[in-house]
């Protein structure tokens, strides 16, 4: 399924936006990490989001859901602007999925509770509901036996696509992948990507942070170089990797693609 | 390395044979070095000193249940003292026909213990079982409803005060703490000074100056004619100063927790109540078993402390048998048996935690 990036050839996305994002600023005390952001994501699109570290990428998308707060501008997700409004945070986060690069998954649940905890006490979903959910979505990430286990008993790359698929059971709107096989064993980031691609292939809107240029160039509808805190290009794949414009793009580039 | 063959798969290759059996162990264990032989020697001559001088003592020369004038002309320990006073050790001034129902009520205490230490028993109609159980307990005690006679609390006393003080001391101190340890980590300031005050002004004084605020301070600030109970009062100190020590543990075990866990349960629109409850407390409670165990034995034996303000627990009612000429001087068999009392239920409590933290472990 790799192997035809057809996905990235449809760009006729619908004009709905779901994040819009405004001349978003946000300090770490003395140290202004983003400077002024402006990006709109249409329903359906998929973007990859690149750059050096530092370069408040992993800021960017974690102020999508909060995990951050922004100073100055706005930021509006499925139409409600995101403010201190706890109740508002609250709404929103339960339509934005978010994978970490560390998993993050509850060590001290089965995998089934890890799944089924977010819709049952966040959506009030029924258990019985919620557990045949739970196991439709672990299926999907090739991961049913599993369903019992621990998760200090899987595999980094196991964990990581019971990560995805704890996002998914909430039904999220967004997804959003904050560098999700930088943490991983080289022979497991394929499965994770496998993942990913399928996930891409389905139609949901996805912000992913990383440095897997191919699955950039095969899923992404647009890719975004970050530098010094600014979005310094975005543009197609095809374009983005053929013909960079800025020097910085360029640079990054060639230190990464060798 | 002439001799060097291929060991077959089938047949394993056994350690030497001075590592393992019983003269193994003892050559690894006793007398590896000079130093641990010359201690063996030592602790094997001084056990051979002590404990076979206690078992003549204990058990061969000892008096089982005769009268105080038998044991004058025996030579080893009298332990006709405990058969002859255990009601009074155990129930204090509780009237002496009436003593079946704080035995009833112990009883009913460890049922409920045991039945509660099988996790499978934690559900909603476990805590409804508590609160029903710990009703009739009071209303054992006390009486004055359903036709049993009422009995004044001045007059509880021994292993039945140490138990209620006990019980309703560590139940009430641990929520409590925790509750004190969220406070500590708040955002808001005000709540957060405010445990902080608390917790610190606690733990800056000791527990037998609690107790004394409560006794005597305390009932000088109320209007004439009001008085609180004091066993209730004592209760209260015993329960504000065990609170602030198993705040800070439960703070500890919180700082442990990683930020991704948070962050996960807060990504996923959980609100903060629920991240504490689901996420949060089940790991940083388990991770500070240890600790807080150890702070809820040394409450439960801090409770004897009560004795200073006149409170007649299972401590001081053993005093006050060997306060009585026809038993004095028996003191070493006395305290030897509310030693065992207090052993009993500080193993117990330290051997379940043991056990509890096994089972929560399954995950790691």
């Amino acid at each position: 399924m790799d192997k035809e990036p057809s996905a990235a050839t449809e760009q006729n996305l619908p004009d709905e936006l779901i994040i819009e994002i405004i001349d978003m600023h946000k300090w770490f005390g003395e140290f202004h990490v983003l400077q002024g952001i402006n990006l709109s994501v249409h329903k359906k699109e998929r973007i990859v989001i690149c750059g050096p570290s530092g370069s408040g990428k992993s800021t960017l998308i974690r102020c999508i859901n909060r995990l951050e707060e922004h100073q100055r501008g706005r930021i509006v997700v499925d139409g409600i602007e995101l403010t201190s409004n706890i109740k508002n945070i609250e709404k929103i986060r339960a339509e934005v999925g978010m994978v970490f690069q560390h998993f993050n998954l509850f060590p001290h649940l089965s995998i089934i509770e890890n799944l089924t905890l977010g819709p049952i006490w966040v959506r009030k979903v029924p258990k019985k509901e919620a557990e045949e959910n739970a196991m439709y979505y672990l299926e999907k990430v090739h991961i049913a036996e599993q369903a019992k286990k621990y998760p200090g008993q899987l595999s980094g790359g196991q964990q990581q696509r019971v990560a995805i698929a704890r996002s998914l059971c909430m039904n999220p709107k967004v997804m959003l992948f904050d560098e999700p096989t930088s943490a991983l064993d080289p022979e497991m980031i394929k499965e994770v990507l496998d993942v990913m691609i399928e996930l891409a292939q389905e139609g949901m809107t996805m912000i992913v942070v990383t440095h897997e240029m191919g699955f950039a160039k095969s899923v992404a509808h647009r890719v975004l170089f970050m530098d010094f805190g600014q979005i310094v290009e975005g543009n197609t794949p095809e374009e983005f990797f053929e013909n960079p414009q800025h020097d910085r793009t360029k640079l990054f580039l060639s230190q990464i693609l060798h | 390395m002439a001799n060097m063959t291929q060991p077959s798969r089938s047949e394993e290759i056994k350690p030497p044979v001075v590592h393992v059996g019983a003269i193994g162990w003892i050559k690894n264990n006793l007398f590896n070095n000079w130093f641990n032989s010359l201690l063996t020697v030592v602790t094997i001559f001084f056990l051979l000193k002590i404990v076979p001088p206690f078992i003549r003592w204990a058990f061969i020369d000892s008096v089982w249940n005769a009268p105080s004038q038998a044991c004058r002309h025996a030579t080893g320990a009298c332990w006709s003292i405990i058969p002859h006073n255990y009601r009074f050790i155990i129930f204090g001034f509780f009237p002496y026909n009436l003593q079946w129902r704080p035995l009833l009520a112990m009883i009913i205490l460890f049922v409920l213990l045991f039945f509660s230490q099988n996790r499978n028993h934690w559900k909603k109609s476990l805590a409804y079982t508590w609160i029903t159980g710990l009703f009739i307990m009071g209303l054992l005690l006390k009486g004055g409803l359903f036709g049993l006679a009422s009995v004044d609390s001045t007059q509880w006393g021994g292993l039945v005060l140490t138990l209620l003080l006990s019980v309703f001391g560590l139940t009430a101190a641990y929520p409590l703490g925790v509750v004190l340890a969220l406070g500590r980590q708040s955002k808001m300031p005000a709540v957060r000074t405010l445990c902080v005050v608390y917790i610190e002004m606690i733990r800056g004084v000791p527990l037998i100056s609690l107790l004394f605020m409560a006794s005597i301070i305390f009932p000088l600030f109320l209007p004439e004619g009001v008085t609180i109970n004091k066993i209730l009062r004592a209760q209260a100190a015993i329960i504000l100063f065990t609170a602030a020590y198993i705040a800070e543990v439960v703070r500890g075990g919180l700082q442990a927790m990683a930020r991704g866990q948070y962050e996960a349960a807060e990504s996923m629109g959980l609100n903060y109540y629920q991240t504490m409850r689901l996420i949060i407390l089940p790991q940083a409670l388990k991770i500070v078993i240890p600790p807080t165990v150890s702070i809820l034995i040394s409450a439960f034996k801090d409770t004897s402390l009560v004795v200073i303000i006149a409170l007649y627990d299972l401590l001081k009612t053993t005093q006050t048998v060997l306060s009585d000429p026809r038993w004095l001087g028996y003191s070493r068999e006395a305290y030897i048996f509310v030693a065992i009392i207090y052993f009993l239920g500080c193993f117990s409590m330290s051997n379940y935690s043991r056990k509890l933290e096994k089972e929560l472990s399954r995950g790691d």
